[in-house]
């Protein structure tokens, strides 16, 4: 039978890798976005569990809502990405360091 | 029903009516040749959105189930956000102008994250919180990136979305254990299963990522690795920009959340809050010493002041929440004149920022050196000044609750900051002689820098009458 805890440990995990990723990564810029939708991913699989263990439809509106502001955060960050990257013609984390800080 | 809601976010759905048609303007009315004019009909706008909140807004209403509170408390927030906006917009429209940046987007996009900033400090549910600071964040995203064709402003832009994306991730992660463990979004419920001080476990792990969602956006340390870089790179009117709206709708966002869904275990955050504030303080205060870019030095400047307002916070009282709201006021009010200045320093057309440049200027400008080194004094905390009061407030609230350690702290990182806001004045009485820098005389920004200057003078006999508001509003949100 899979619990609660079996999501909640799916979701830590995914959320993990994900912050791992951003922080760790010093490749390309687009792994960084990967990395945010994968933490993004996480927070809506804890939503869905415990909107289904505590018989509370809110969780999955929620989810919804994340979702939807998850794609908006996505078509922004690409275009700033692509500004970027006519300005710099690279996208490597390295290479994002005009200003030291 | 849905007509008395809709009534209570009326504001919102007034700016964001205005923000369409904003942008219908631009898109028909020659792109960027109307820009101007909607700079100023959105600042326009959002003074009188400001003066009909302020004036006609009474007591406590709640909308949409809870989930959008217009309190008193709100509605101080919201007064703050949008005449500093307003202010900032007029501000920067000349420097935007004269470098080709004032694009039509640039005023609808401020008018949208202010929609999202008046949701923040309104939200009464998890899901309003959230939506309220995306559609603050994104739009920020965007306008630091606003310069398309420079390196730093474009890497400003992805520094702050990547960090910002990452914080959001943070804030929302807390947010689904705060839901799961509570079992509802609605901020009154969080406080009834948090209970009093015997909150369960996940509530707390939660609550703790929260906290540092919400630290990431009001730029504290540990979290103010962007706010440097971002400052420096945007556009100068867009620095004046993060300065000073955001900053407030954050810390009232922090407020809101910490007392309104977490006020019964207020010992349990408190200390975090009390540890940031105080790495914020020492951060900002040493870290601007090395600076030599005014808007570097600005960067951390206001990391510190969070510190600050993250003291009044940690007091966990309702006296706490005055101090705050109290000092974010001022710290604005200050801010909005210094950047008045700021944008005026420029050399041959060209803006610069270094602090260099500033040499032996009080000769060249003795009226306006004067008002800037009222409102850097102001900023250290240097009595007679307004600056000072507000420092006074945070620091009598961290002691009465009972944080003796962090006030001491707190004037002892107020002392180490004030060598670089008079390091300014020394270079500007003082200085040594060189190619200093012209000045932009455009009326605008004299009228803001002379008018947050005299604020900070005269303000100090009765506060504006700000004293009470901020007692009134900081009733609402702390019983």
């Amino acid at each position: 039978m899979i619990g609660l805890e079996h999501y909640l440990t799916v979701a830590a995990t995914l959320f993990v890798i994900g912050i791992f990723g951003i922080f760790l990564n010093r490749k390309n810029v687009i792994v960084l976005l990967m990395s945010i939708e994968l933490v993004l991913l996480a927070v809506n699989i804890n939503l869905v569990a415990f909107s289904s263990f505590l018989g509370d439809l809110v969780g999955q509106v929620f989810t919804l809502f994340v979702l939807t502001v998850a794609a908006a955060e996505a078509a922004i960050g690409l275009a700033i990405l692509v500004t970027f990257f006519r300005n710099r013609g690279t996208i490597d984390v390295e290479d994002v360091n005009v200003m030291k800080g | 029903m849905t007509s008395t809601d809709l009534n209570i976010i009326l504001p919102e759905i007034l700016l964001a009516l205005g923000a369409m048609a904003g942008l219908m303007a631009g898109v028909y009315g020659g792109k960027d040749r109307s820009a101007g004019l909607i700079c100023w009909g959105i600042a326009g706008l959002m003074a009188a959105l400001a003066a009909f909140i302020g004036l006609t807004g009474f007591g406590d209403n709640v909308a949409f189930g809870g989930m959008f509170h217009d309190d008193g408390f709100a509605r101080f927030a919201k007064v703050a956000i949008l005449l500093s906006a307003a202010g900032v917009l007029v501000m920067g429209q000349d420097y935007m102008a004269r470098r080709g940046l004032l694009r039509f987007e640039y005023p609808v996009l401020v008018a949208l994250s202010v929609v999202g900033m008046m949701v923040m400090v309104s939200a009464g549910d998890l899901m309003a919180l959230y939506m309220g600071l995306e559609l603050q964040s994104l739009a920020l995203y965007v306008v630091s990136a606003l310069r398309r064709d420079s390196v730093k402003s474009t890497e400003a832009g992805l520094k702050y979305f990547v960090l910002g994306a990452l914080s959001s991730g943070l804030l929302l992660y807390g947010a689904s254990l705060v839901y799961g463990f509570a079992g509802t979004t609605v901020f009154s419920g969080i406080l009834a299963a948090a209970g009093d001080g015997q909150a369960p476990i996940g509530l707390l792990i939660g609550l703790v990522f929260v906290i540092a969602g919400m630290a990431f956006k009001v730029s504290a340390v540990p979290f103010h690795m962007w706010t440097p870089d971002v400052y420096e790179g945007s556009p100068t009117p867009v620095t004046a920009f993060f300065a000073t709206a955001p900053k407030i709708a954050a810390m009232a966002l922090f407020a809101r959340v910490m007392h309104g869904a977490f006020g019964g275990v207020t010992s349990d955050w408190s200390q975090v809050i009390a540890l940031i504030s105080l790495l914020s303080m020492f951060l900002g205060a040493i870290a601007a010493i090395g600076q030599m870019n005014i808007k570097r030095l600005m960067a951390y400047s206001s990391i510190a002041h969070m510190g600050y307002a993250l003291m009044g916070l940690a007091a966990g009282t309702q006296f706490g929440v005055q101090a705050m709201l109290i000092y974010m006021a001022i710290y604005v009010a200050m801010n909005v004149g210094t950047f008045a200045f700021i944008l005026s320093m420029e050399q041959d057309g060209t803006p610069v920022s270094d602090i260099r440049s500033l040499n032996l200027y009080a000769k060249a400008e003795p009226g306006r050196a004067l008002a800037l080194l009222v409102l850097l004094f102001s900023l250290a905390g240097v009595p007679p000044f307004l600056g000072f009061f507000g420092k006074l407030y945070v620091l009598r609230a961290a002691y009465e609750a009972g944080l003796v350690w962090l006030a001491v702290a707190g004037v002892i990182a107020s002392v180490i900051g004030a060598y670089y806001y008079l390091r300014l004045v020394y270079l500007m009485w003082f200085g040594a002689e060189g190619s200093s820098v012209d000045t932009n005389r455009a009326p605008v920004l004299w009228v803001f820098l002379m008018g947050s200057a005299a604020v900070m003078v005269f303000g100090v006999i009765n506060l504006f009458g700000i004293e009470g508001a901020a007692a009134a509003a900081a009733a609402t949100l702390v019983p």
